[in-house]
């Protein structure tokens, strides 16, 4: 009980007050000429009320959280190489990695079927759909979340052992995390096609692509994929949807040593050509890194900070700073926004892959208002974007140091998602998202926005509270 | 008559500004009765009372009960319901636009956005342990008006507030004057050099009143919460404000002002203040100790400070033949004071007192808050305020109340208190007047003199005007007392004096 005697100053300082609650109590201040800082106040869901309490009564629990945002921001993210997933992972064949949280094929969406089907097809696992889709259904291959190798994969996320994969690293927390490349839009695996297009241009990747990749990045290397992102919110991206000036920064880093790669001029010129058009080269940088700055946030005990949020198509799934390992998950929701041609609401399936990791560190829908252009791809309108980012102020722990929106006067975007603020003020994380078609073999039908779940944020205060150290006797 | 009952999920608006939506609603034409307000137990008890068929709902419902002469009186009804819910939203939303953030959701984002020093927590009690949590981690002393907080998570926001040297006020916490600012329910005292520690709001306006009636001026009014000198409280916020009153160079002369306190917690910190070097005065009401009045004439002596005669606005009373004290009050310290006042004037023999918060617990009135004899019933109560407004602002309860009492011919004499200041009713005296006024008549109808007696709380800075409110009351009937505990001398001088068999 020592110190501060005199509360903070509280007796010799005009009182500035915040308040929740009563209204007309707010309105007695104001008549006072008190400058009052009023709290919109809603009521937590009944039944977590007492975990709340409980939780937010953790003595542990403001360090620990201080704690997780420092991590968070702190984390480095350098491009250090490309390679197979064989190599890095320890990837054996029969198994796959998947976005989202742990699945069995019985429940797996259409386009997590279609790319699984893809994969196996591609690693010569199978020769038709028909039979992929048998020996899947055998269960001959064994899933696995790519979190849990440390790695993130867009949509449905798939990596077999022969895929090549972007490696970073963060240096301050010796950290390694990895990320297929990107196979640009259309009929693409990672949205559930698996025709013969897709195929061949995975085999073009591996072949020409990736060992491009690697040459150029061991060559130019190491990349800083941090100050990418810093440098592309300044630019109208918010990276998760809209990675246009950060694929271009990429590319500009990577091109002098890409076009003095050791391979035929041909080769050279169609991976460039195929990088530069492609506007969202860059999410698959973006992901890694983001989950290098989460990752650097796991395993504080007492923390209340999400360190992933994923979905695979059928379940939305997060895990916490405090709570380690363990999955919260719930049935994911579909994706509202705008359609390709002719697609429409229908033809949607529910929310999938890693690229929430972004959301998880601050960036993508988080960022929106650094990015208004994205409403044109995604629905709503400018204040919407706005409005968007300010209100994740409302459920994060703080403000990123490196990553910020130039239009609120270059505040630090809304970073570290806490379970207890989620709870409290009802406000779930919002999310930009690409949509992927229901049916196997679709591909990408549109673009929108989607929020995970309640029930997920719950399970885990609940998880939380659970966690809590017995208080001591007396 | 046509009654309409809708719930309505997903909304929640406090209880303060639904007296408000229920009152506009019931002023709607062709309109009886209206009861807006969450459903909450209590609140659907009232409800139930009022003759509505109520369906089941959970505490987080909002219930829409309207009575009215036919349908288009319930339209008419429900349309003013909306509009006045609508209006509440769009006071509480700033314009939108690329300017305006959206309002902060959470106290901890409120003290972010304006850069708080002090925070002041009026949600309901079961949610108002998570707001002052969030508070204390941002090292923001918390007034925690809200009641209905359990006592174990008193003790730990108390702890972990002391950890990070600021200061709870509360739970239950109606008065606090900080830097000049009232906080709550208090009154406009001129500034000066005494310092309040207060486990007792309207205790500590009783005090703040009389020291203005003898021109002495407050600096600060620290509120501790009615609890916290309980055994199991220990005086935790008490010790902390003594410190911190003590270290302020502003004051010199500290009064704790207490509702009865346990024996041993007073003990350990009367040994605690007696090191701190300030002067410190015990208004802590307790059998054979001096009422509030008594303290401050004390308090006064030695300040060297002549005691003025205490206000009163007296009108000619006569005992009465036959009947009880009736003393209902919204005060609880003012209702535990008249109890331990009248106890003593009345003496053995003449009746124990009934009360919802009894000074014995053989006392203790039934759910219906009915009996024969004395009673003295304290309306603000958590028991009474679930889900509702506290009766300083919302009269309804007691108003009825009073009604009721006029046509018990067991009802004596009436003792009722009345405070005045921020937070409170902007014109209780007019309503009251109106009430006193009827009860009288309505007794005299049935061939009894009702007298009535009012404790009124206030000072003349207090937007309401103590002498304008006095003169109301008066009018109507009732003798006003500034002193609570010579109201109460004054009721009970009225009463046979020997009990009716």
């Amino acid at each position: 009980m020592a110190g501060h005697v005199d509360l903070h100053g509280l007796l010799t300082t005009d009182p500035v007050v915040a308040t929740a609650g009563a209204g007309l109590l707010s309105d007695a201040l104001r008549d006072q000429a008190v400058v009052v800082g009023e709290a919109q106040w809603q009521p937590p869901p009944d039944g977590s009320v007492d975990p709340l309490v409980r939780v937010m009564a953790d003595r542990r629990r403001r360090d620990a959280n201080a704690l997780a945002l420092q991590r968070m921001t702190a984390a480095g993210a350098d491009l250090v190489d490309v390679r197979p997933a064989h190599e890095v992972l320890g990837l054996e064949r029969g198994t796959f990695l998947h976005a989202g949280p742990p699945l069995e094929w019985e429940r797996a969406s259409g386009p997590m079927r279609g790319a699984l089907i893809g994969a196996m097809l591609f690693e010569g696992m199978a020769d038709t759909p028909e039979a992929a889709e048998t020996a899947l259904a055998a269960s001959h291959v064994a899933l696995e979340p790519c979190h849990h190798r440390d790695a993130v994969g867009p949509m449905a996320g798939v990596i077999s052992p022969s895929m090549w994969l972007y490696e970073l690293r963060d240096e301050v927390h010796d950290h390694t995390s990895w990320c297929s490349l990107n196979e640009g839009l259309g009929k693409v695996l990672r949205y559930g096609a698996y025709g013969p297009e897709v195929v061949d241009r995975l085999h073009w990747m591996n072949s020409v692509l990736g060992p491009l990749l690697q040459q150029a990045v061991r060559a130019a290397g190491p990349i800083d994929i941090k100050a990418i992102i810093a440098q592309m919110l300044q630019m109208g991206d918010e990276g998760h949807n809209r990675n246009r000036a950060g694929s271009l920064m990429l590319l500009r880093e990577l091109l002098p040593s890409l076009i003095t790669a050791d391979g035929s001029s041909t080769d050279i010129a169609e991976a460039v050509r195929f990088s530069g058009a492609n506007e969202h080269f860059f999410l698959n940088l973006g992901m890694p890194a983001c989950k290098l700055s989460a990752l650097a946030a796991e395993g504080i005990p007492g923390s209340t900070v999400v360190t992933t949020m994923a979905r695979n198509g059928t379940d939305f799934g997060i895990r916490t700073a405090g709570t380690g390992d363990r999955w919260f998950t719930g049935p994911a929701n579909t994706p509202e926004g705008l359609f390709l041609g002719s697609y429409g609401p229908d033809d949607a399936n529910p929310d999938i892959g890693d690229s929430a990791i972004t959301e998880t560190a601050g960036i993508g829908g988080f960022a929106m208002a650094a990015a208004p252009a994205i409403v044109k791809f995604v629905g709503g309108d400018v204040p919407f974007a706005l409005r968007t980012t300010r209100t994740m102020y409302d459920i994060t722990v703080g403000e990123h140091t490196a990553y910020q929106v130039p239009i609120l006067e270059f505040r630090g975007t809304p970073t570290a998602i806490d379970v207890t603020a989620v709870v409290r003020t009802g406000i779930l994380p919002q999310i930009n998202t690409g949509m992927a078609g229901r049916v196997a073999g679709t591909g990408q039908v549109g673009a929108g926005l989607v929020t995970p779940p309640a029930q997920c944020f719950t399970q885990a205060l609940d998880a939380l509270a659970d966690a809590l150290p017995t208080p001591a006797a007396g | 008559m046509t009654d309409h009952v809708e719930l309505r999920t997903g909304v929640y608006v406090d209880s303060v500004s639904l007296m408000q939506v229920s009152r506009t609603a019931a002023a709607a034409p062709g309109v009886d009765a209206a009861q807006v307000a969450m459903a909450t137990e209590l609140n659907l008890e009232v409800l139930r009372g009022m003759g509505f068929d109520v369906p089941a709902a959970s505490p987080n419902d909002l219930v829409v009960a309207l009575r009215a002469a036919d349908e288009t009186g319930v339209a008419t009804g429900r349309a003013a319901v909306d509009d006045a819910l609508a209006a509440l939203r769009s006071a509480g939303t700033s314009a939108g636009g690329f300017g305006d953030a959206p309002p902060p959701r959470t106290l901890g984002r409120a003290i972010d956005a304006v850069g708080a020093n002090l925070a002041l927590v009026s949600v309901p009690g079961r949610h108002a342990a998570v707001e002052a949590f969030d508070a204390i981690d941002r090292g923001v002393s918390v007034m925690l008006f809200s009641d209905n907080v359990d006592v174990d998570t008193e003790v730990l926001l108390k702890d972990a507030a002391a950890d990070r040297g600021v200061l709870v006020m509360g739970p239950d916490c109606g008065t606090a004057v900080v830097g000049g600012v009232a906080l709550g329910f208090a009154n406009v005292v001129s500034p000066g050099r005494v310092g309040l520690v207060a486990a007792s709001g309207t205790g500590a306006q009783q005090v703040m009143a009389l020291l203005d009636a003898a021109g002495v001026g407050v600096s600060h009014c620290l509120g501790v919460g009615g609890r916290d000198l309980s055994s199991r409280v220990a005086g935790r916020s008490t010790r902390q404000a003594l410190a911190a009153l003590a270290a302020d160079e502003g004051t010199d002369t500290i009064v704790v002002v207490s509702k009865p306190p346990a024996p041993e917690v007073l003990a350990d910190l009367e040994a605690y203040a007696a090191g701190l070097g300030t002067q410190v005065h015990w208004a802590t009401l307790g059998a054979g100790r001096p009422d509030l009045t008594t303290s401050v004439e004390n308090v006064l002596a030695a300040l060297g400070r002549s005691v003025p005669t205490w206000p009163v606005w007296d009108v000619p009373q006569q005992p009465v033949a036959r009947g009880s004290l009736r003393g209902l009050f919204c005060g609880g310290t003012l209702a535990d004071e008249a109890m331990l006042v009248a106890g003593e004037e009345l003496g053995d023999g003449r009746g124990d007192i009934r009360s919802n918060i009894p000074l014995r617990p053989e006392l203790a009135v039934g759910d219906d808050l009915r009996a024969d004899g004395h009673v003295v019933l304290d309306f603000g109560d958590d028991g009474l305020t679930r889900g509702r407004a506290h009766p300083m602002i919302d009269p309804s309860l007691r108003l009825e109340r009073i009604h009721t009492e006029a046509t018990d011919a067991g009802c004596g004499v009436l003792l009722l208190d009345l405070v005045l200041g921020h937070g409170a009713h902007p014109d209780p005296a007019e309503e009251l007047a109106e009430a006193v006024r009827s009860a009288r008549a309505s007794a005299a109808a049935s061939g009894r003199d009702l007298p009535v007696v009012v404790s009124l709380t206030g000072t003349d800075g207090d937007p309401q005007g103590l002498t304008r409110c006095a003169e109301a009351l008066r009018s109507a009937g009732a003798a006003v007392f500034l002193s609570n505990a010579a109201a109460t001398r004054r009721a009970v001088s009225l009463l046979p004096t020997t009990e009716e068999a």
